[in-house]
This record gives structure tokens, sequence and C-alpha cells, in this order.
């Protein structure tokens, strides 16, 4: 029976291993075709079904008609994420500490509604948020600027910040902060000095939502931007033309996982550790 | 030397209510409680973790009610074995040393060495998850004693081992906590046996109040009210509603209990209570057997009677069927009599 459980999820596993890796399999292998092996079928091992082609990848680094140049996008992008996202972890970090520890009571407002008042932030359909980010950015003069951008992301990614590390806070039993507090610490040393340390897995999961979804956003940086700012996922709407060049976008949409894919590599072993063990009993 | 002087909580899960006490330096003073009687909320309002709503906390005659927890130079060991996760065994217990202003190399010899005195000089380097839970605790022990404070607070440390640890520790206790003699030591638990064991001054709590205090064999001979002797006795004395008539005591109409060697009070309602070792098997009272457990080397008996419910208990292991009859005596010199106010009323005649 044990035997059979077994094999069966081994199947299972396998079977969804393939679902998840194919796409990107797909993208490597349609990166390496020219227009000739992209229209003459379904073909996957190069060299064997067509003959690989570096076209869709020389056509990032290029500009002019034969592609355009993702260096500047790609900077541009990974600047305003990193910013937007270490800003947002930072004071979302503090906001859910203080929500989590404190009570706050102003007329009927408590702390359940401030955290709503949050996480609302990230309800409201973007297309609501467009208008008046645009008119702030526009009276501000830093409409189509990172700057601009940086300030948009913040407002977009504190709320997830703020969800993810207050719940994780609420796990974390409040004694260990007064053990902290009578072994000498103050308030905020007994943050620094305890809670933090043993909020590892807590701020790598709120900051890989945020690197992802400032990342992956499209929307207002389409509609903030013009010609002198361009993030990643604007810029590869422009290689669209009256032929669609599926190697040029496949190269592109392996170059825009390969960041966060390795950023999740390398941050997954803090993921799974459950640093609380230990603390309480 | 610490005095409390009308604490008064009222937004901590037990308020304390009107809680005043002199503790002496140099004393193991066992605070001894049901759930829920305060216990936990007194050392809170002490470290200053629940505000209070009124009264005063002197250390040394300096009023230390508004300072700041960390400045209080309190320990306190949780029931619950908190320690910090991120950390070894030694910088666990030479983080309040570091906090203090030592510098690292001394903070960490003074941790070894009192990590060596509660028996772990062995798992230094190790983190708190790694080790059992008596050891856990014994890091929570050793974090609170090697700070040196002069008042050194345990809430129910021994709650959460299993008993062949707790006996152990029990009975290592006053050697790990020598080198605090000079500091007020307070220990809470809800053990009869542990609070008389450990403590030099115990201290019983009901319902937010202190309600007797004192030596704790004194306090087990004669506890001045219902509630204390309720609270200080394991297993549990039994309370029948009785009268006084005519210098007789009656447990009811009809069912006279035996008083020699008392002092009965004028005729008119008393509570008599009967310690589990009042009634022995073989008498002229009739009773029902309720229910027989084991407890150690002892049998514990209920006993149901027409006058009420008790509880009898034998040495050794003794097999009791439920429902069964049996005949018991009961010995008047385990007796207490109690006014209808709950006031130890016991009188005897030597």
């Amino acid at each position: 029976m044990n035997k059979f459980y077994h094999t069966l999820k081994t199947i299972f596993l396998l079977g969804w291993s393939i679902f998840v890796v194919f796409p990107f399999l797909w993208a490597l292998s349609t990166s390496f075709k020219d227009a000739n092996a992209i229209t003459s079928g379904a073909t996957y091992i190069p060299w064997v079904d067509f003959e690989p082609s570096t076209q869709g990848w020389t056509s990032l680094f290029t500009t002019g008609s034969q592609g355009i140049n993702i260096v500047g996008p790609f900077i541009d992008s990974a600047v305003v994420t990193l910013i937007a996202s270490l800003v947002s972890l930072i004071l979302g970090t503090l906001a859910a500490y203080g929500l989590s520890r404190f009570e706050y009571r102003l007329g009927f407002v408590k702390n359940s509604d401030i955290t709503f008042f949050f996480i609302s932030q990230r309800i409201m359909p973007p297309i609501v948020l467009a208008i008046p980010f645009f008119l702030m950015l526009k009276e501000l003069g830093a409409l189509d600027t990172i700057f601009g951008l940086v300030l948009v992301y913040i407002a977009l990614l504190l709320p997830i910040a703020v969800w993810v590390m207050t719940d994780f806070f609420s796990g974390i039993p409040k004694e260990l902060d007064e053990m902290a507090m009578t072994d000498g610490c103050s308030p905020i040393g007994a943050f620094f000095r305890v809670i933090l340390p043993n909020s590892v897995p807590g701020l790598v999961v709120a900051g890989m939502f945020c690197l992802i979804f400032g990342w992956n956003d499209f929307f207002f940086a389409f509609t903030l931007t013009f010609t002198e700012t361009q993030l990643l996922p604007v810029s590869i709407v422009s290689l669209n033309s009256s032929v669609t060049p599926w190697w040029s976008l496949s190269a592109f949409a392996l170059i825009s996982v390969a960041p966060l894919a390795c950023v999740a590599v390398i941050v997954e072993r803090y993921m799974s550790r459950g640093t609380m063990s230990g603390a309480i009993r | 030397m610490l005095q409390i002087n009308h604490l008064t909580t009222v937004d901590a899960k037990v308020s304390l209510d009107d809680v005043s006490f002199l503790f002496e330096a140099g004393k193991i003073y066992t605070i001894l409680g049901r759930t829920g009687a305060g216990k936990t909320e007194l050392l809170r309002a002490l470290m200053g973790l629940n505000p209070l709503s009124h009264g005063n906390i002197k250390l040394d005659e300096k009023d230390i009610t508004e300072e700041p927890i960390r400045a209080r130079n309190m320990s306190l060991v949780y029931q619950q074995f908190i320690n910090y996760p991120h950390l070894s065994v030694l910088d666990n217990v030479a983080f309040p040393l570091r906090r203090q202003g030592k510098d690292k190399a001394q903070a960490q010899a003074l941790a070894s060495t009192m990590l060596a005195t509660v028996g772990l000089g062995e798992f230094l380097q190790r983190r708190p998850a790694q080790l059992s839970g008596g050891q856990q605790q014994r890091v929570a022990l050793a974090r609170a004693m090697v700070k040196q404070s002069r008042i050194l607070m345990l809430d129910e440390p021994l709650a959460n081992l299993d008993y062949k640890l707790r006996e152990q520790l029990r009975e290592e206790f006053p050697r790990l906590v020598a080198d605090n003699a000079e500091s007020v030591i307070l220990y809470t638990t809800t053990e009869p046996r542990e609070a008389m064991e450990l403590g030099n001054t115990m201290i019983v709590m009901h319902n937010g109040s202190i309600i007797a205090s004192g030596a704790p064999a004194e306090l087990f001979a004669n506890p001045p009210t219902k509630d204390t002797a309720s609270v200080i006795s394991d297993p549990p004395i039994s309370f029948v509603s009785g009268f006084v008539r005519n210098h007789e005591l009656y447990f009811s109409e009809g069912h006279l209990a035996p008083s020699e060697g008392l002092v009965l009070p004028e005729d008119g309602p008393v509570t008599i209570a009967l310690r589990p070792d009042a009634i022995e098997p073989d008498g002229v009272f009739n009773a029902k057997i309720g229910l027989s457990e084991f407890s150690g080397s002892q049998t514990i008996i209920h006993l149901d009677f027409d006058f009420g419910r008790a509880i009898m208990m034998v040495e050794g292991i003794e097999t009791f069927a439920a429902g069964d009859d049996i005949n018991v005596s009961i010995q008047s010199e385990h007796i207490m009599l109690f006014a209808p106010d709950g006031r130890n009323i016991t009188l005897r005649n030597n």
C-alpha cells in the first residue's frame, strides 16, 4: 500500500513538474528559433528539429528596426522594484509590529480597521487608482520619472508588506518581547534584537511578494510613463509589430523571469525554516 | 526589601484587588493559588507588564511603580519555557548581561559558569530547540539568575515538565537559587506540596487577593479561612454543612459528628472540614464509594455519605469498587470548623 502510494505520488509530482516546467522549456526552445522554424509546425529540439538562431536574443540588445535595447528598461525596473520593495518592507514591518503589539484607538477606528485600511488599497481595481496617481504625480512633476514610479509602487506594495508581516508577528508570542524587556531591552531594542532576527521567514515572504508584484506590474508602469522612463513589462509591448517576433518575446520573457527565479532559489531555505521553534513551549 | 501597597489592576485577565505585602531579602516566598487566583498577574504587575490602576511598588524604599521594565532590577521565569530561538544557549544566558553593559567575553564567561551550575555546561553552543523541555527551562532559569537581580520571580516554572523532571528540579531548586541568596524570590505554584516544600513563607491567593500568609506548616495546621484551607489542601479537603446544637456537633439532622477534644461554638450553623486523613476504614459512618483513584503510594476514595460528600485517603494501593458500601470512622482531631462567614473557629481543649 505504501509503495503504491509512493508511486502514485511520484507520478503525480512528475506530471505536475512537467506541466510547470514545460512553458519555460518551450520559451527557451522558441527563443532560439527564427521565423521559418516558428511557422513550420511544432518543433522542439535544436539541431534536430530546427537550426538554432540567436536572433531572438541579439534583437534585445540592439536598437533600431532590428529590435529594442532592454538594458535601460531592465535597470529602470530593477531600481524601481528594489527601492519600492525595500522601503515598503521597512515601513510595512514597522507598521505591522505596531499593529500586532500595541492597541490603537481613535474614535471608532481600531487596529483591525487600520489593517483593513492597508489591505483595502489592494482591493480597489488599479484603474480606480490610476487617475488620482496620475494627477498627483503631475502636481509633483514626477510623471514619467523613476521617482514617481517608486512613490506609486510603495503605495501599492506597502499593504502587502503590512498584511504579511502583521500575520507573521501575530504568530510570535508577545512573551518573547516581554522577556527581552525584562532582560534589559527597551521596546524598540526588543524589536530589533529579538523579534526582527526571528522574523526572517516573514521578511523573506513579504519581500518576495513585493518584488514579484513590483517587477511584474504593467498597468501603472504603462499609464504613468511616456518616453523618458520605461519599465520592462512595458518595453515588451513595443516588440509587437505587424509580425509578432515570438523568438524575441520568448527571450524577453526568460530574461524577465530570471531575476525573480534567482532570488526565489536563494531565499527558499529561509522561507521553509521554522525559526520560532524553541521560543516558547 | 520589596514593598507592595494596595496593588490593583483592572485590565489584566484576573484583576488584582488591593494587594499589599512586605517581602524581605534572602527569603523564598511561594505564592499558592488555583488557576485564575491572580498569581501571574501579581508577578506581571511587579514587573511592570500589567498596568496598575492603583497602588505602588517600593524596592528598598525607592518607588519603582513608574520605572520602565528594563530598569526594575527584576527577573522573571515564565511557566512556558521562553528562550531566544535565534541565539545559542550560551548567548541566551549572556543576553541580559550584554544589556547590562558587560563586554562579550565577560558576559559569556559568567553565562558559562551559570550554565554549568544548572547542569548545562555541555550544551553551550546548542540552540534552545535542540534541548529537552527540562533543559530549556534550565536555560530560562539560568538567564533569570545570571543577572543577580534584587527580585527573582518564577511563575510556575515546573508546571510544564513531566512528573520525574518536576521532582528532580524541585529537589535541585534550593541549590540552583543559592547564588541569589540576597534576592527576594517569588515562586508561584498551584501545588500545595511544592509551595510548602520550597517556601520560607507561603502566600495564599484567591480571586486576586492575598487571603493568607505565613510559615507553610503553621498555615497548613491552622488555615485562617475556609478558602485558605481549600487552596492549601491536596488531596482536597471536604466541607460539610453542619450545625451545633446543645453542645453537640451534627453533620445533619440525626447524624452526630465526632467532637472529642473540640471546643464547640454557640449553637448555630458551621462548616465542618474533613481532611482526607480524618476518615479511616472501619467505623460507624456508612457511605457509598463514588470513585477510587491511586495517587503515588496512596489510594483516594470519594465517599457519598447521607450528609454530604467527603474524600478518604488510605496508605497503599487498595481496591474499592464504585457503588459498594463502606463503614468508616471520622477522627475529630483532623476536623476543623468554620463559621458561616468562612473564618476558622476551630478550638481544641488542649
